[in-house]
């Protein structure tokens, strides 16, 4: 192995991948209880079925041990009655005709109450999360929302699915088969259900040790994985930089620890089934010896020495079973806590019970002494008061951190001012309709989100009710129309979000578009400033004209030729509003927008 | 077969594991089905003759044999895992290797999504049929042959009623496994339907609000989670349809066997203890069988990761790096006599016969519209592609006679997309220069207008960025990336649209800074803003690989050229602001 590298490489530690730490939480009660309630729809129809095939099933599988050695060779075999020999086929038999068809139910009817309920959850989470507002998905990052959409709800699927019906059946099981026992023989059972006890004690303390240690191995492996991910996705600049070498050999040590580590794991569970076998052969043993010692004594007959045999092999199953799904109800309980986490948060953002509905308006917008605060310490706007008129266009100038976002964002209410009102056509945005505020206001992103689907598909997610010859007419209002008849398919073109068949002012021609079919009365639009060459950015900023004509809108701008064209110029430092006016207004005032414009082009005639 | 023997090396070596591994199963087979003979002894031999005294042989040589078992199934197990891991750790090793060095080609074409299911998914497996494949085909083999031997000694008649089940058996498993798999395969694939669904969902979540679009959303989700739950069910229905069956015909060999097993018993031709011995011979004969489909399966899915694996592993290199790495220093002489670049066979040349030289310290601007050729001038000095015709010289030397390592060591390169890694900031910064010490990185930082920045952060140059660099804006990263490339000290320095994100204050003094530094050295800058480049010694203006206009910004401005034309659409502006402002 590379141990030896290991220890001299300086570059083991080069990389950092936030590491999950393995723990146990402990039994919750409540959480089983509140997880157990997405069973009550099925309560009454899809479980009863499960559960009586289960039962059926069962029950069969218990009697014919019996059927075979106490009747079969005890009275049949041994009295030489063919007579009771045929009798007894036939109901076995029977038994094992009604086996097959509770099977049957049992299997299909479990899958069924177990995808329907992981289904139901499924979608609970993800409507929930719809609802949440943004401070939400600002403090994570979008892959631990899906692992728990996703990996979290399918890690129930086996309690759901065949967990709670074989536990049910596992412990009639253990129990029926113990009982009859003692019927038969009380001094024999006695002596062999001693391996109960140390088959459970196998099952659930060597289980959860090598549970640790395979949980070890799942977060080495995910460390593992985050960096071959990245490295394939940083290849260029590692080529770039000739960091080959030094790359592998922090591969080599995480490669090496993940050997360690699964190694440790292979070997404790090898350990598992040695120590079952050997429980279950001492078991058998003390059948022999004691069993054989009661025969003599003619206090057990040689049916019911059969008919134990045949049970000892029964035993285990059930009792492995009822190991693992301890271990499942651990691994659930702390899924499910992850789950209820997310299902708990309540949006920051909540429509009033009476909210109005918002029908017509103009795009008046006004801020009447608006303070923000993200978290207490950082203030992002300081109690101000400004006003936008319908049809306006309003630039909002300033450096990163300013204010410019956070006045976009209370506009769209994504967040609710700490102190004062936002109003639109006089109404607080508190008072009216979510949706219905919204369906008013688009925002076109820096960061165009293009999903998985044809261009068609992504501008009408403007207006999912538009028809083809909308589609294409907003397309052709913005100039996209052009780019998109070129593509080999034309609007049925398949695109995605990583695919590189649009370029970034591609992209952006169709967030216009997109925006243009919602039709909305306001328009907030933050600037791009990805690289986009001339040619595009002279078709941007004609669709842009063209998309604004008639409605309100807020820009945060970064070019100066959309800054000049607008009607108002806000200009924001640190949260407060330092000067306001048309373009010519603020040059003529000589502030700090003045100072703005003039030293960008001084610098540039000094170089 | 020839999939196997190809990765033979990787497994070759740790045959050890595999040999003890497949001997010690069969001893576990063997002592398994000597479970049934200890019972029809201790029936026939002990209880019905009388023979008490035997007991305790019996139990003591019964606890032999468990102890025996025990140790076997460890062995069998342990060094069947080893023997997979061991071999997985080698192929990952190689693999990692293979794609540090596979060439811009390569991953111009690739996905990162399908390497990544190769290299997990895929080794993955591998590694299962490695570690429980081989034991579980000989485990079928011996436990058919073993309790049917013993079946067929104990007595034949019976025998052949017990197996007269089999093509019943053979013929369930065999319409089982066809059909399950596909069926499973949906299950996969509509997962990861649903996957890509929620995915798209919370990565475009703004668009989502912004658009007002969340019950549309819930719609679209709805269709992928109602179709995972039906390719489940479908699955599942088929389960129901076939498991149940086999057990029945397992069943069906009990009532048989009881039926002509007694008979047998009554007539005094077969031993009681001999039939009691069958009822637990039959499931051990029945049992492997129903198995039997999902090891072939296993198998045939191996053979297929294992050729997705080989795949990757030998694929071309494209360019060879023979040549040893000799330290050699690189002066920045960058000469090109008429490249021409294909990317793709038959496809359009994306370089047609470009010349031009640049002596240290001279500065070259590329400007030009998307897909143009400005980055492909660079990437050729690198080597990560290589000119079709014509030669690409450093310091008259051509670039293949340079150690790739050599010759990358001296061209500090910011790609377009400024791509950090998930560690602190201080190691970003020093990605190309591992040794370099905490001065010279806030040096360098300094002149990429990053210290600021940096230090206002909560953990300073040891902040943690996450994936892709999360948690700074698209300016701040690009400044880190100008001072992971300043901090190689290059000979050569490229700037492939490195300041696009960078407000027009800070992109001065980044330029003012890199003047300083690079007086002496080469310096190449691509960008669409006339302003990032006007001040280069000579501007190639490019339109559809070639070089279309070429000379000093004064120059080119009254050209009349595409130069000119981007000028007057940039500086229309200028005008109209300051014309009358008389500034």
């Amino acid at each position: 192995m590379a141990t030896e590298t290991r220890k001299e490489s300086p570059h083991l530690k080069r990389f950092h991948y936030t590491q999950d730490v393995a723990v146990d939480k402990p039994f919750n009660w409540q959480q089983l209880v509140r997880l157990l309630e997405y069973l009550k729809p099925y309560a009454k129809t899809i479980l009863p079925i499960a559960i009586i095939a289960m039962l059926v099933s069962t029950v069969v599988r218990i009697v014919v041990p019996i059927l075979i050695g106490t009747v079969a060779f005890d009275m049949a075999i041994e009295n030489h009655d063919a007579n009771l020999l045929m009798q007894l086929i036939v109901g076995i038999a029977i038994l094992y005709g009604l086996s097959y068809i509770g099977n049957m139910v049992r299997i299909k009817y479990v899958n069924l109450l177990g995808q329907n309920v992981i289904y139901d959850l499924r979608k609970h989470l993800f409507s929930h999360v719809q609802r949440l507002s943004n401070r939400f998905f600002d403090n994570r990052s979008a892959g631990s929302i899906i692992v728990r959409i996703m990996n979290d709800i399918n890690s129930l699927q086996e309690l759901f699915t065949n967990g709670i019906i074989n536990l049910i059946m596992d412990v009639i099981t253990i129990t029926t088969i113990i009982i009859i026992l003692f019927v038969l023989s009380p001094e024999l059972a006695a002596a062999v259900v001693i391996i109960i006890p140390i088959m459970f004690y196998i099952s659930t303390r060597l289980r959860k040790n090598i549970r640790r240690s395979w949980q070890q191995v799942r977060i080495q492996q995910s460390r593992l994985n985050s960096h071959l991910n990245e490295s394939i996705q940083g290849i260029r600049i590692t080529q770039s930089f000739a960091q080959e070498k030094e790359n592998t050999e922090f591969f080599d040590g995480v490669n090496s620890d993940n050997y360690a580590n699964w190694k440790n794991a292979t070997r404790k569970s090898a350990m598992f089934r040695p120590f079952v076998e050997m429980s279950n052969a001492f078991g058998v043993a003390i059948l022999l010896a004691f069993g054989s010692f009661l025969i003599i004594n003619g206090n057990v007959t040689v049916g019911v020495f059969i008919t134990f045999a045949l049970f000892m092999n029964m035993f285990w199953e059930p009792i492995s079973r009822l190991g693992q799904m301890y271990n499942q109800l651990l691994m659930a309980m702390s899924a499910s806590e992850r789950i209820f986490e997310f299902l708990d948060e309540e949006p920051n953002v909540k429509e009033k019970e009476d909210a109005k509905s918002l029908d017509d308006i103009e795009g008046h917008i006004e801020f009447d002494q608006v303070q923000f605060a993200y978290d207490e310490e950082r203030i992002a706007l300081h109690e101000i008061s400004l006003e936008m008129k319908p049809g306006q266009s309003v630039a909002l100038v300033g450096h990163t951190g300013s204010g410019k976002t956070t006045i976009a964002n209370l506009i769209n209410r994504f967040y609710d001012p700490t102190k004062g009102a936002v109003k639109v056509d006089g109404h607080d945005l508190r008072d009216v309709k979510l949706d219905d505020l919204r369906q008013k206001i688009s925002v076109v992103l820096q960061d165009t989100f293009i999903f998985s689907g044809t261009i068609m598909e992504n501008i009408r997610f403007g207006r999912p009710d538009a028809t083809d010859e909308e589609v294409i007419e907003a397309a052709k209002v913005v100039g996209a129309d052009d780019f998109i008849q070129r593509l080999a398919e034309g609007y049925e073109t398949e695109v995605e979000e990583r695919g590189n068949i649009l370029s970034a002012g591609e992209r952006q021609l169709l967030s216009f578009a997109r925006a243009l079919l919602a039709d909305p009365k306001i328009i907030i639009l933050d600037e791009a400033t990805a690289s986009i060459d001339t040619e595009t950015e002279v078709k941007i900023q004609k669709a842009l004209k063209r998309l604004l004509s008639g409605r309100t809108s807020i820009i945060i701008a970064h070019r100066l030729s959309t800054i000049r064209d607008s009607d108002n110029i806000i200009v924001l430092e640190h949260g407060k509003i330092l000067e306001q006016g048309n373009h010519d207004e603020l040059m003529e005032k000589q502030g700090e927008y003045y100072g703005l414009v003039k030293s960008q082009f001084q610098m540039l005639d000094d170089l | 077969m020839d999939i196997f023997k190809k990765l033979k090396k990787y497994y070759w070596p740790y045959k050890r594991f595999l040999i003890l591994s497949l001997i010690s199963m069969l001893f576990v087979t063997v002592i398994t089905a000597a479970y049934p003979v200890v019972l029809q002894l201790t029936i026939d031999e002990v209880i019905y003759p009388g023979n008490f005294e035997l007991i305790p042989m019996i139990v003591i040589a019964f606890i032999l044999l468990m102890s025996i078992k025990a140790l076997t199934v460890f062995t069998q197990q342990y060094l069947g895992d080893l023997f997979g891991i061991s071999t997985v750790y080698n192929v990952r090793d190689d693999l990692y290797k293979k794609l540090q060095r596979l060439s811009f080609k390569y991953y111009d074409n690739a996905k990162t999504g399908d390497l990544m299911s190769r290299l997990t998914a895929d080794v993955e497996g591998f590694r299962f049929f490695l570690s429980f494949g081989f034991a579980e085909l000989l485990r079928v083999f011996s436990m058919v042959t073993v309790s049917l031997a013993v079946m067929l000694y104990y007595s034949v008649p019976l025998a052949l009623v017990t197996i007269a089940v089999m093509p019943f058996l053979a013929v369930s498993v065999y319409m089982f496994d066809k059909r399950v798999h596909p069926a499973f395969l949906g299950i996969r694939r509509s997962f990861g339907r649903m996957n890509t669904r929620v995915q798209e969902n919370i990565s475009g979540m703004n668009t989502v609000k912004s658009l007002s679009r969340e019950d549309f959303e819930i719609g679209r989700y709805e269709d992928k989670g109602e179709n995972y739950r039906e390719h489940y069910i479908k699955t599942a229905k088929i389960w129901a349809k076939y498991m149940p069956f086999m057990e029945f015909v397992g069943n069906v060999s009990v009532v048989a066997l009881l039926a002509y097993g007694g008979y047998l018993v009554m007539q005094g031709s077969l031993q009681p203890g001999e039939l009691a011995a069958f009822f637990s011979l039959v499931w051990m004969f029945l049992g492997p069988l129903m198995n039997f489909g999902f090891v072939v399966n296993m198998f045939s899915q191996a053979k297929a990761s294992g050729e997705r694996l080989l795949e990757v592993l030998e694929s071309d290199l494209e360019l060879d790096d023979r040549i040893e790495p000799k330290g050699e220093s690189v002066k920045g002489h960058v000469t090109f006599n008429d490249v021409t670049l294909t990317y793709v066979e038959d496809d359009d040349e994306a370089l047609k016969d470009i010349s031009f030289d640049a002596p240290p310290g001279k500065v070259v601007g590329l400007i030009g519209a998307t897909g143009s050729g400005k980055s492909s001038i660079t990437q050729l000095m690198t080597r990560f592609y290589q000119p079709d015709k014509g030669e690409v010289l450093i310091d008259g030397k051509p670039t293949a006679e340079y150690s790739l390592k050599d010759l990358r060591q001296h061209i500090g390169f910011v790609l377009q997309e400024p791509f950090l890694f998930s560690t602190t900031i201080k190691e970003n910064i020093s990605y190309g220069n591992p040794e370099a010490s905490m001065d010279d990185i806030i040096d360098a930082a300094k002149r990429a207008q990053a210290h600021d920045f940096i230090m206002d952060m909560p953990n300073g140059y040891d902040t943690l960025l996450g994936e892709r660099g999360m948690g700074l804006s698209g300016g701040q990263k690009q400044r880190i990336s100008i001072a992971r490339a300043l901090l190689i000290n290059p000979s050569i320095l490229v700037l492939d649209d490195a300041t696009s994100a960078v407000d027009m204050q800070t992109e001065f003094k980044i330029q003012s800074a890199l003047k300083e530094v690079m007086h002496d050295r080469t310096t190449f800058i691509i960008a669409h803003r006339i302003s990032s480049l006007k001040h280069a010694d000579e501007i190639l203006v490019l339109d559809d690989g070639e070089i279309v206009e070429r000379g000093k910004h004064d120059f080119l401005l009254q050209n009349n050229g595409p130069y000119q034309r981007i000028y007057d659409i940039q500086y229309q502006d200028k005008e109209a602001i300051l014309g009358k402002q008389h500034v």
